[in-house]
């Protein structure tokens, strides 16, 4: 590992004054900015013993888990989940449990107990890609790491890699569960920087790959997210997280689904959807959701949902098969939600 | 002995810009684990995995893949349990560790959770054994071992290549009770 220096922030100010300490320029990709922040570090420590992240200042911000970023809140508006809050301790929270289900079940289905107990809702969002080319400098070819170098997955080992949102640039899957919980949500994410605070809807927080796969966020250089707002949405409590994956625990997702129901009776009032394991971002399938309203949860129209989710798939060999896992997973989610008694 | 970082000044200003020079310099932290207070001068890359390894003699904590997917490093954390090969040593001053060392009666009688795992020969090759009984202590007192099946799934992070699973599973179930007695 190259050598840092480590600095411990009493809050968030201090946090973004240090990393103004090594100023960033403006379009400098995230993977090579000299300053980053440090939290659970179960992402970041990996990263920087792989020599793929190499920042010359750590900034540690779990100070900041004293003020309202390390609280979970039912609020008026809804439910704000702070970003210092570890995965476990939302997973088992009973607010969580009790009125949105998809957040916690994607919380619980990710890494390990250890890891869970350990990382942060806020690096959890902006966890990178588990993309072997990514993760392996011996590889010259990552857009991601090496702008410009081009896409040795495009042409490689693909299987686990992504379908949907994916460029000629990049096919790197993003590899999270919450953050499609957060999107199907409608949430909002909240951020702190050198310019003050703002608010962005969590679907405008990441960016598809497109021609610059080096930038992944819409974040400013210096900017730190305090937390998530999850809209009050009664019939989240019809909502569930299935994850499909090689091993039984402790996996990557090939296929998720992220889906909450409105029933009215057999028929669906309202939907919300996204995928996960199959999508170069946190995922929402509006179409998907356009699709099954109004309608009830028969065969047709399960297929025609999932012919629908999926038609923008671009699968580059070995991961043609998730655009079917994908499908059936997504039916397979749709069937159990409904079932669900609330 | 220079101040460490708990002891400077807590304010909102930034750090003075980073040189080169001052991220080779040693950082003196002290770190509390199984009760007793180390202080130590380190490179602030040491892992705590290392640090209890390589500077305090604590070779009970076992390196298997250096990269949080094994679990053989796992050590409580205030009572949580965590992965020690993706900590930073300095960011874990002011907090209580406890390894395996730390979990047996002063007099020497084991811990519950070993002693289960010695009568159900939860073991082969006996390397992510420490990793495997730190872990199941933090999963008893998380309340997550009320079924063999809950067992199972919040005991993966800790992989076992002699395989020796459902001997674990049996020891945690067994070890679980003992430990709500004691």
């Amino acid at each position: 590992m190259r050598p840092f220096h480590y600095a411990r922030a009493e809050g968030a100010n201090a946090a973004i004054l240090s990393h103004q300490a090594l100023r960033a320029p403006r379009d400098q990709p995230a993977v090579l900015a000299p300053a980053q922040y440090i939290a659970g570090g179960t992402n970041l420590v990996d990263l920087m013993r792989i020599d793929v992240m190499r920042p010359e200042l750590v900034a540690d911000i779990n100070a900041m888990a004293r003020s309202r970023a390390g609280k979970i809140e039912a609020t008026a508006q809804g439910l704000w989940l702070g970003a210092l809050v570890r995965m476990a301790e939302a997973a088992d929270n009973a607010e969580v449990n009790r009125n949105y289900p998809m957040i916690a079940q994607a919380l619980m289905l990710a890494a390990s107990p250890q890891i869970r107990n350990m990382a942060s809702l806020g690096g959890n969002v902006l966890q990178r890609t588990r993309c072997t080319y990514f993760r392996d400098t011996s590889y010259a070819a990552c857009n991601k790491r090496n702008p410009g170098s081009g896409c040795a997955a495009i042409d490689g080992v693909n299987r686990r890699h992504a379908i949907l949102g994916v460029s000629d640039q990049c096919i790197a899957q993003y590899s999270g569960d919450f953050a499609h919980a957060l999107i199907a949500l409608d949430a909002t994410v909240s951020i702190e920087g050198p310019k003050g605070a703002r608010a962005l809807p969590f679907a405008e927080l990441h960016r598809l790959p497109g021609e610059t796969p080096h930038i992944e966020t819409n974040l400013m250089p210096g900017e730190l997210i305090t937390g998530f707002l999850v809209p009050r949405l009664p019939w989240a409590k019809r909502s569930l997280y299935l994850k499909i994956r090689d091993r039984q625990s402790y996996e990557f997702a090939l296929a998720s689904a992220a889906v909450a129901l409105d029933m009215e009776g057999e028929t669906v009032r309202a939907a919300r959807i996204a995928l996960g394991g199959v999508s170069a971002a946190p995922w929402r399938a509006r179409g998907a959701e356009q699709a099954i309203t109004g309608q009830t949860l028969d065969d047709d129209t399960l297929t025609a949902v999932g012919e629908t989710a999926f038609a923008e798939a671009r699968p580059h060999g070995e991961n043609a098969f998730k655009i079917e896992l994908g499908q059936r997973t997504l039916a397979r989610a749709l069937r159990q939600a409904a079932q669900l008694e609330i | 002995m220079a101040a460490t970082l708990l002891d400077r000044p807590r304010s909102d200003a930034a750090p003075n810009p980073v040189s080169k020079d001052q991220t080779r310099m040693p950082v003196s932290m002290r770190l509390r684990v199984n009760g007793r207070e180390h202080r130590l001068a380190l490179d602030v890359r040491t892992s705590l995995l290392d640090a209890l390894r390589e500077h305090m003699g604590l070779t009970g904590t076992k390196k298997g893949c250096d990269q949080g997917q094994c679990g053989a490093c796992t050590v409580l954390v205030d009572g949580e349990r965590k992965l020690s090969c993706l900590s930073f040593a300095a960011m874990l001053e002011g907090r209580d560790i406890t390894t395996i060392e730390g979990i047996a009666g002063v007099d020497g009688t084991l811990h519950p959770m070993q002693q289960a795992f010695i009568d159900h020969d939860a073991f082969q090759c006996g390397y992510c054994t420490p990793g495997q009984i730190m872990s199941a202590i933090g999963c008893v007192n998380e309340g997550h071992a009320e079924s063999e099946a809950d067992i199972r799934e919040y005991m993966s992070g800790n992989l076992c290549r002699c395989a020796a699973y459902p001997n674990i599973v049996d020891a945690v179930s067994d070890a679980k009770a003992k430990m709500k007695r004691a």
